[in-house]
């Protein structure tokens, strides 16, 4: 269901051919991709593929060696550091980025001494400096909108898994966002569980939001996203609208991928 | 001649040695608490360097850290009270004083507390850092929470969760070896006790009490510190 | 450097080690006897024996151990029964007082010590014991025993370290061993830093060494954590005779 604005709306992030290495490893051979806004791009591949990576690099959490990220226009500038490496040039701009990507990780990551409530809304009083009071009131309507409100004064021990993750997305979200990550959201939840989240992912993007999500998930890959990227060996081998990739994929490895 | 009974050694009044005892216990919870903080401070930089340090300055921690494990306290005391005194008698002579200038036991006492409880602080603190949760500090890391306001905001808080327990026994040991400060003459319970022996030729009865005393503020802290433990506790998951 | 100081100083402090290791050997020793009899009394069917053990390891934890020391070699006197008794050879000592005070003290310690290491004998290996008819001394004798033991050794080196560094506290009742010797040369000499320093090596020395030494008797009792041996043809051999 590829949104008829994709092709117009403007470019919310762009990675322009990033590489990184881990000792002699390649992880990723010099990708390049392109997210418009509204666009939900569900990003496949094998374990090893390199695709947490690729969404790691995005927000700095690993230094590309090489390559360019933009995100809403703004590029992260990068310094050569020798030896084939690099690194942002001024700190302050990456956590000004970071604080306009949403990220989601695959073991919640919820700050263990914080109730929900104030896991959500740390980030805005703290980095986005904005009024406490109007914090809390978006924070609440966060939690509501993927369905915990009623634990907003709870510590995340106290939460199921798939609890835990939903507070998670309302934390990321309430950062405002330009564009979501999500960094295999439901590989961490009991079966039972991923229900709950993709349930709240599919809303996100009915609602127009622009999402990255590296997933093992087929049916929301299939159903849900406008986009599919397949990853292999760190170099993209299938790029285009879910009914074509699945439908009719050009490369061998992905119809076994899906086989699978 | 009878022996007096405890109450009357214990009493407020002139023939009593109550308020004698009573300041020789504030004595001693001041500079087990002014040696227990000395020590948390040095315990913090300890562990910073340990974990976050170069080579050279992990290098100096863990002989640090080594060196106070394994010789004693008693030796550390002496260290910084004679070795003290010795000091300043020499700075003194430098502007014309002459003799001997003692160093003040309650400065030397502190210090050394703070000395050796600061190797324990060292390992309690880096312990802790290692059981904060590496996702944890990725979160705030990803939220774009500048370095500072990561420390403050998340990995201390959480470090001094993880520390609280072996804060709690390290000041237990603190105020145990506090008494070994009365060797240097300041007034602590144990040096009062001492006097009071002497003079009344009681020392069973007031080694006891003194006995007592410690293990009375032992208990109360003991108690404190849990419940703080409780209080600060809640959704820290421990393994 | 002043190295006849130092070299001086060194040879002192070496004379006083025998007295220093006798302490820490000796209450060692009688602590180690005490802390199993209280480690097992904790267990008591009895209630009040395990309350008693229960209070003595609180009250021995909870005050400082300069206060027993000076409880047991000053207080003591003070009881004309004491001082008429057949012991009073013994407690008027300084260096059974302190041998005294270090043991009663480290058995309170040892025995947590020991109590976990029984505490982490897995049940199963119990129940086996039992299956066997072993009786229940002969259980604690061979199985518990042992294998707590094993279990509580890391900890109880830990404790065996903090003896050796807790003889110092002989000094403060006349004993001269390395602390009482580096007292009495850094209050003549006025040079702490360089006697500090000698004395510390010393006290480092014997701690690295017992290390060392617990680390060993850890090896020899974990066979199952070691290298396999080719015992088996011997094992062979014997079943064809």
């Amino acid at each position: 269901m590829s949104s008829p604005a994709s092709s117009v709306a403007p470019v919310a992030i762009s990675v322009r051919d990033i590489h990184k290495s881990f000792g002699p490893i390649e992880v990723l051979k010099g990708i390049s991709l392109d997210a418009r806004e509204g666009e939900v791009v569900s990003i496949l591949g094998s374990s090893g593929s390199g695709k947490s990576t690729l969404l790691r690099c995005i927000n700095m959490l690993e230094t590309p060696d090489r390559g360019a990220v933009t995100v809403a226009g703004e590029t992260i500038e990068m310094l050569a550091a020798g030896n084939g490496k690099s690194r942002p040039r001024d700190r302050a701009q990456v956590d000004r980025i970071r604080s306009r990507l949403g990220m989601v990780f695959q073991s919640f990551n919820l700050w263990s001494h914080k109730t929900v409530l104030e896991n959500v809304i740390e980030a805005p009083i703290h980095v986005q400096k904005r009024p406490r009071a109007e914090c809390i009131e978006e924070a609440e309507a966060l939690l509501a909108k993927v369905g915990i409100a009623a634990k907003r004064n709870h510590y995340p021990a106290h939460l199921s898994g798939g609890q835990q993750q939903r507070a998670a997305i309302a934390r990321a979200l309430a950062m405002r966002p330009a564009v979501m990550l999500f960094d295999e959201p439901t590989s961490a939840l009991d079966p039972e569980l991923v229900g709950e989240v993709l349930r709240v992912m599919r809303a996100l993007a009915e609602e127009g939001r622009t999402m990255l999500v590296v997933t093992h998930e087929m049916g929301f890959a299939r159903d849900v996203s406008s986009r599919v990227i397949f990853l292999h060996q760190g170099q993209i081998e299938e790029d285009g609208r879910p009914d074509e990739v699945f439908g009719n994929a050009k490369s061998e490895r992905f119809r076994r991928f899906i086989k699978a | 001649m009878t022996q007096p009974g405890i109450l009357e050694l214990l009493s407020f009044g002139p023939d009593g040695w109550g308020n004698i005892l009573l300041a020789g216990a504030m004595m001693t919870i001041l500079i087990a608490l002014s040696g227990y903080a000395t020590g948390a401070v040095i315990g913090v930089l300890g562990a910073w360097a340990k974990v976050r340090g170069g080579p050279v300055t992990r290098l100096v921690a863990d002989v640090y850290t080594t060196v106070l494990r394994g010789i004693p306290d008693l030796l550390v005391i002496y260290l910084l009270y004679f070795g003290g005194s010795a000091a300043i008698s020499a700075v003194g002579h430098l502007f014309g004083a002459e003799g001997f200038i003692g160093f003040p036991g309650f400065l030397a006492g502190m210090l050394a507390v703070g000395i050796t409880s600061g190797a324990q602080h060292t390992e309690v603190f880096r312990g802790a850092f290692r059981a904060v949760q590496p996702g944890e500090i990725e979160a705030a890391i990803a939220c774009g929470m500048p370095r500072w306001l990561r420390f403050r905001r998340i990995v201390a808080p959480l470090t001094l969760r993880h520390a609280l327990p072996g804060l709690g026994n390290v000041w237990q040991v603190v105020l145990k070896e506090s008494a070994l400060v009365s060797i240097t003459g300041v007034a602590e319970l144990l040096r009062q006790s001492q006097v009071a022996a002497g003079s009344t030729g009681l020392p069973f009865d007031f080694y006891l009490i003194a006995g007592g005393i410690y293990l009375a503020i032992s208990t109360v802290s003991s108690a404190v510190l849990h419940r703080a433990e409780h209080h600060f506790s809640r959704g820290v998951r421990r393994n | 450097m002043d190295w006849t100081f130092l070299q001086e100083t060194f040879v002192s402090l070496i004379s006083a080690v025998p007295l220093t290791l006798l302490l820490a050997v000796n209450a060692i020793a009688f602590g180690a006897v005490l802390a199993v009899g209280i480690a097992v009394a904790r267990f008591s069917a009895i209630a009040p024996l395990r309350w008693l053990a229960q209070a003595y390891v609180f009250v021995f934890r909870g005050t400082p151990l300069l206060v027993q020391l000076f409880i047991i070699y000053y207080g003591l006197s003070q009881f004309p029964a004491i001082r008429h008794s057949p012991l009073w050879p013994i407690l008027r000592e300084p260096y059974w007082c302190a041998v005294l005070a270090l043991a009663l003290n480290t058995a309170a310690y040892a025995s947590e010590i020991v109590r976990g290491g029984l505490l982490s004998v897995p049940f199963g290996q119990i129940e086996a014991a039992r299956a066997c008819g072993m009786s229940r001394f002969m259980i604690f004798r061979r199985i518990t025993l042992p294998l707590g033991v094993r279990q509580a050794l890391p900890g109880y080196g830990n404790e065996m370290i903090s003896m050796v560094k807790a003889t110092s506290l002989a000094s403060i009742i006349t004993l001269m061993e390395v602390t009482g010797v580096a007292a009495r040369i850094i209050s003549e000499s006025y040079r702490a830093i360089e006697v500090f320093v000698v004395a510390g090596a010393i006290y480092l020395t014997i701690n690295f060494l017992l290390t060392r030494l617990v680390q060993l008797v850890e090896f020899r009792l974990s066979p199952h954590l070691r290298q396999p041996v080719a015992v088996l043809p011997a094992i062979i051999e014997g079943e064809a005779h």
